[in-house]
């Protein structure tokens, strides 16, 4: 699979895209919505070779721990804080989000730290397991990607009858904020790079109204470096030939129908509710909520969560606007400054799908230079 | 956090569980998302789970139209 990341492929690939932006005659301004794929561009050079072509890439809504706003991890932060008997399971990078009260890392001294750092949804259920005089809550974040694997653990801890468990969801789909993006009109976007892990889920049928309805193109496309270019060609064959269509350059992983047995689970466990996402605010049946009979191990019912949408933003935080696509990251005054990966200010910078980490660790933005 | 990893089965278990091999480290992984999973296959894992299974055919024509464009512009 070397013609992935073969750099004599990466420059034909470079000059095929030129020659296709001069065929049409204007630079174009194309999103990827996943941070997996800024951090290819970044890392493997592309940003500065696809500027020369005349493409400019602008990093959207890609990152579960960046649009999860401050209320929902003030919430998970209480919860630690405020009762002893339970343990909170979190992928890492939730744990480093700064909000008002710190974040779960700094808030809770460490010597009484019942903060367990898990990869998979199911060690959570473990712990519950092995804790059964412990409450224990899962922090369940994330896209279409993480969403049935966090919905099939509730289903094995209703089927064991885990009393002792429960999930604070933040569960966030793709399709509805792409439309909001759209809706919004404050950004210019010729096209899209669709998420290739979301898409192994979804399929590509869910972002026809893209291309139908709004006449944008797009193109699912896979993480190496060569994908991402290959991907872009085909964007830009859509908008020469004036016919927008969802592309899929990720076929190896991602059947056009999505994952059957993963869209099943997650139809039968969770239902579309509004969400309230950071920077984008609240959009309509872009988030899912555990159905009947899994309600009981919601955290918000079960701990009697108020969480108020809006409430936690820091001020002087941009990310908001980093996430809709309006500035770059080295646009906002605290970049490299007073926000830097060691010390984060805003959730953008913590993760390591970040767009203001991977701008810092990869940009040639001359902010070492300040 | 999207991140999914290819990686090859190399144990699968009548409940449906198994473990993989990526890049030499062995790991556990829940394959309930996958269709009749077997022995040799390649899947992307993504927090745990198997999310899809590679298609090797689809693979081969990716590579090919790379190799095709890499041809046409003489590198």
């Amino acid at each position: 699979m070397n013609e992935l990341r073969d750099k004599g492929v990466t420059r034909a690939l470079v000059r095929e895209i030129e020659n296709r932006v001069r065929a049409l005659g204007r630079a174009v301004r194309l999103m990827e919505v996943c941070g997996t794929h800024t951090m290819t561009i970044h890392r493997f050079g592309l940003k500065p070779l696809l500027d020369e072509a005349g493409v400019q890439m602008v990093s959207g809504p890609g990152c579960p721990v960046c649009i999860t706003p401050n209320e929902i991890h003030e919430a998970c932060l209480d919860l630690l804080a405020g009762r002893e008997n339970l343990i909170l399971a979190s992928f890492g990078d939730m744990t480093r989000v700064p909000t008002r009260k710190g974040s779960l890392q700094t808030a809770v001294p460490a010597a009484f730290s019942r903060l367990k750092l898990v990869y998979s949804p199911e060690e959570s259920v473990e712990i519950a397991r092995a804790e059964p005089g412990k409450e224990i809550v899962f922090f369940g974040v994330g896209f279409e990607t993480t969403i049935p694997a966090i919905a099939l653990t509730v289903e094995r801890a209703r089927n064991e009858a885990l009393e002792n468990y429960s999930v604070l969801t933040a569960l966030w789909l793709i399709p509805p904020a792409l439309r909001w993006i759209l809706d919004a009109g404050e950004t210019t976007v010729n096209g899209f790079l669709y998420p290739g892990h979301v898409s192994a889920i979804i399929g590509t049928r869910a972002y026809r109204f893209i291309a139908e309805d709004y006449n944008v193109p797009g193109a699912v496309a896979g993480f190496e470096p060569n994908d991402i270019l290959l991907g872009i060609c085909a964007v830009l064959d859509q908008l020469r030939e004036g016919k927008p269509r969802v592309h899929l350059e990720y076929g190896r992983a991602v059947n056009p129908d999505g994952n059957l047995r993963a869209l099943d689970a997650m139809d039968r466990i969770l239902a579309p509710a509004d969400a309230c996402w950071r920077g984008l605010g609240r959009i309509p049946r872009s988030g899912l909520e555990l159905r009947e009979p899994y309600r009981r191990f919601d955290a918000r019912v079960k701990h009697g969560l108020r969480i108020e949408p809006g409430s936690g933003d820091l001020p002087g935080c941009r990310c908001g606007e980093v996430l809709r696509g309006l500035i770059s990251p080295p646009q906002c005054g605290l970049f490299a400054r007073k926000c830097r990966p060691d010390a984060p200010f805003g959730p953008c910078m913590v993760s390591f799908e970040g767009a203001c980490y991977i701008h810092h660790k990869y940009g040639r933005d001359k902010h070492l230079e300040k | 956090m999207c991140l999914g990893i290819p990686a090859k089965v190399i144990q699968v278990t009548p409940e449906g569980t198994g473990k993989v091999d990526y890049l030499g480290t062995k790991v556990r992984v829940n394959f309930s998302l996958i269709e009749d999973i077997r022995l040799g296959d390649w899947v992307i894992v993504h927090a745990g789970f198997a999310i899809s299974r590679l298609n090797e055919e689809e693979a081969q024509e990716t590579l090919a139209l790379l190799r095709e464009i890499s041809k046409a512009q003489g590198d």
